[in-house]
């Protein structure tokens, strides 16, 4: 009869508890790493934060106490990530209108979807060692070397997996009762696919491109021999040319800085850097939950 | 009313209509192969700067860590075993916390609005630029960890893995910040996996009697295994790469030492600190190690597409 309670005291129940423990202890150490990081972040970076910080340029380590500010990094981040996109958002939706729409599972499909999962796991360095040998050393851009330019095309080849990624996923969950009725009343394939299936999939491509861009802008390693860096204030479109500053590199560089007033300017990068980041993450994953609960009902 | 249904009557599709089509089609076939070019133009790239160096030390580049731009001799071995060693003890401490998490997220033993919570917190630690680790780790995770080196060191100094005196930064470091930066990964592949398997593997183990963790161990994990490999192979594709946070806290020396203790080097790192300087045969040299670096990874790479194709679940 014994047998039809719980019993508390039996192996297989004990185990159970063991493991169900162990597994917490697991979740406890998986998350403690991003609150720790992100409470000091905020606390050491939040306090750095004064109106000079976005404004000035960034003193040469070494040669005063006062750090100065990161306006041209600020600036640098945000142009090179918009080259990045100005380049990888035509190719990639392009690329994935493709294979979402036109191919039909043929071995070139086939070939362009490993393609695209072998280069997004390329390391980010080779990008940057790619377009040093191709862009940087060859001088090709009008004879500039390090340029921001060729920043923001390391950047797109590291944007272009996820850009053709979602797109093709975003397209192919648009239902195909829609492409049969646009073609049915005599629509032809680009206007059925402009006008019909890419505006209905915008908001899921819309979200992971965003994504994309959001993850290209913390990127350093492809940035620090192309883009190379730079602590004067960017004044004109000829700067595209020229070595560029960005935020993940002014922080990979003063973090090495032996002078405190450099590694705290380091910390307030950080700190401008994960909030926006981790804003449009969480931005775009309340709207993901949005957009879920909407659709059920 | 009859000039309308006329305008609708005859209505045909005009030339220059077939021919935007056709266009749109081929562009849109030329831009998804740029993917192609790209990987393409990578590779040959980089196997053709690396020739002058290839062709001078062969396979000994692979072998001996002479690393030495005056005398002209370059060997990389150094960074080749920081490399491997580094993601693989990474991923051995990482699999068991991953996978740990990830069936705590799919089992239900709390409310699914925390699982959903925690889930998009290890989600969350993916999308912090590596930069900002590599900052945290120089700064906070490093002293933090001082006194816990010497112990490892005073203690298991025996151990040739923890021979050398701890100073400042070192390999040990890198495999720590590496952990937190592939947790995301298994977690969320091995999530995904879990998920998938389904529910009447479960509710037949349970019928038959079997604990919770007993259908744990014997039906749901073998049943996810390959997806979960599947996701363990990306992570050590993705440590072997990882550049910035390693670079910053690995301690950046070609010396070579079995001791995680002392300074170590990867490829990346090596890449990150010498690619702005170098000149000549190094160079060369470089793109060298990039090379080895670029197929040790797309071999990690392309092997895991072939698990999941291989493997797929077929339920």
């Amino acid at each position: 009869m014994n047998s039809l309670f719980y019993q508390k005291n039996s192996p297989r129940n004990i185990g159970d508890k063991v493991f169900t423990s162990l597994s917490l202890i697991c979740v406890v150490i998986a998350i403690l790493p991003l609150i720790f990081l992100v409470t000091y972040i905020l606390i050491k970076g939040g306090a750095q934060i004064t109106p000079e910080l976005f404004t000035l340029e960034p003193n040469p380590p070494g040669d005063d106490l006062d750090a100065g500010g990161i306006n041209p990094a600020l600036i640098g981040t945000l142009i090179i990530t918009t080259i990045a996109s100005i380049i990888a958002i035509p190719v990639g939706v392009g690329g994935g209108i493709y294979l979402a729409e036109y191919s039909k599972g043929g071995p070139f499909s086939r070939f362009i979807r490993f393609g695209v999962n072998v280069l997004a796991g390329v390391p980010s360095i080779i990008a940057g060692v790619f377009i040093y040998a191709l862009i940087v050393s060859t001088k090709i851009l009008f004879g500039s070397m390090y340029s921001g330019l060729a920043g923001g095309m390391a950047l797109s080849i590291l944007m272009l997996p996820t850009v053709i990624k979602t797109t093709d996923e975003g397209l192919k969950l648009v239902p195909n009762e829609l492409r049969y009725a646009s073609l049915g009343v005599g629509a032809s394939m680009y206007t059925t696919i402009l006008k019909i299936t890419l505006p209905s999939a915008f908001r899921s491509i819309a979200t992971g491109v965003v994504l994309g861009i959001a993850r290209a802008a913390g990127e350093t390693a492809p940035l620090i021999f192309t883009a190379l860096f730079s602590y004067y204030y960017i004044t004109g479109f000829g700067d595209l040319f020229y070595e560029m500053g960005s935020l993940a590199v002014l922080i990979y560089n003063f973090a090495l800085e032996p002078y405190d007033a450099q590694n705290q300017l380091a910390w307030a990068a950080s700190f401008i850097l994960v909030l926006s980041i981790l804003s449009v993450n969480i931005f775009s994953r309340i709207l993901a939950a949005l957009t879920e609960k909407t659709k059920r009902v | 009313m009859e000039e309308k249904l006329a305008l609708f009557k005859n209505r045909k599709r005009f030339g220059i209509e077939k021919n935007i089509d056709i266009i749109f089609k081929n562009t849109a076939l030329v831009l998804s192969s740029f993917v192609a070019i790209i990987l393409l133009g990578i590779v040959l790239v980089v196997f053709f700067q690396s020739f002058e160096s290839f062709s001078r030390y062969g396979l000994k580049f692979l072998v001996t860590s002479e690393w030495n731009p005056v005398k002209d001799e370059y060997g990389a071995f150094t960074a080749i075993y920081g490399t491997l060693i580094t993601s693989f003890l990474s991923l051995l401490i990482t699999i068991p916390l991953g996978v740990g998490t990830a069936i705590f997220i799919t089992e239900d033993f709390v409310p699914k609005v925390f699982r959903e919570i925690i889930g998009s917190f290890v989600e969350l630690l993916a999308a912090i630029p590596s930069v900002v680790l590599g900052l945290w780790a120089i700064f906070v995770i490093e002293p933090f960890f001082r006194a816990f080196f010497v112990f490892l060191h005073n203690f298991f100094g025996w151990v040739p893995l923890f021979s050398t005196e701890p100073t400042g930064r070192n390999s040990l470091l890198a495999i720590l910040i590496l952990v937190v930066m592939l947790l995301p990964i298994v977690t969320s592949i091995a999530r995904d996996s879990l998920n998938q398997v389904p529910k009447k593997l479960r509710n037949a183990s349970y019928g038959i009697g079997a604990g919770r963790w007993k259908t744990i161990f014997s039906v749901i994990l073998p049943a996810a295994l390959s997806g979960i490999m599947a996701g363990v192979l990306l992570a050590l594709g993705r440590a072997m790469g990882e550049t910035m946070a390693v670079t910053m806290i690995i301690g950046n020396s070609n010396a070579f030492s079995w001791s995680l203790l002392s300074p170590g080097y990867t490829i990346s790192s090596m890449l990150a600190n010498q690619f702005g300087e170098a000149d000549g045969s190094q160079v060369s040299s470089l793109f060298y190690a990039a090379f080895v670096l670029m197929i040790l990874s797309l071999v990690v790479n392309i092997f895991a597409q072939w698990l999941v194709k291989k493997f797929s679940l077929k339920y």
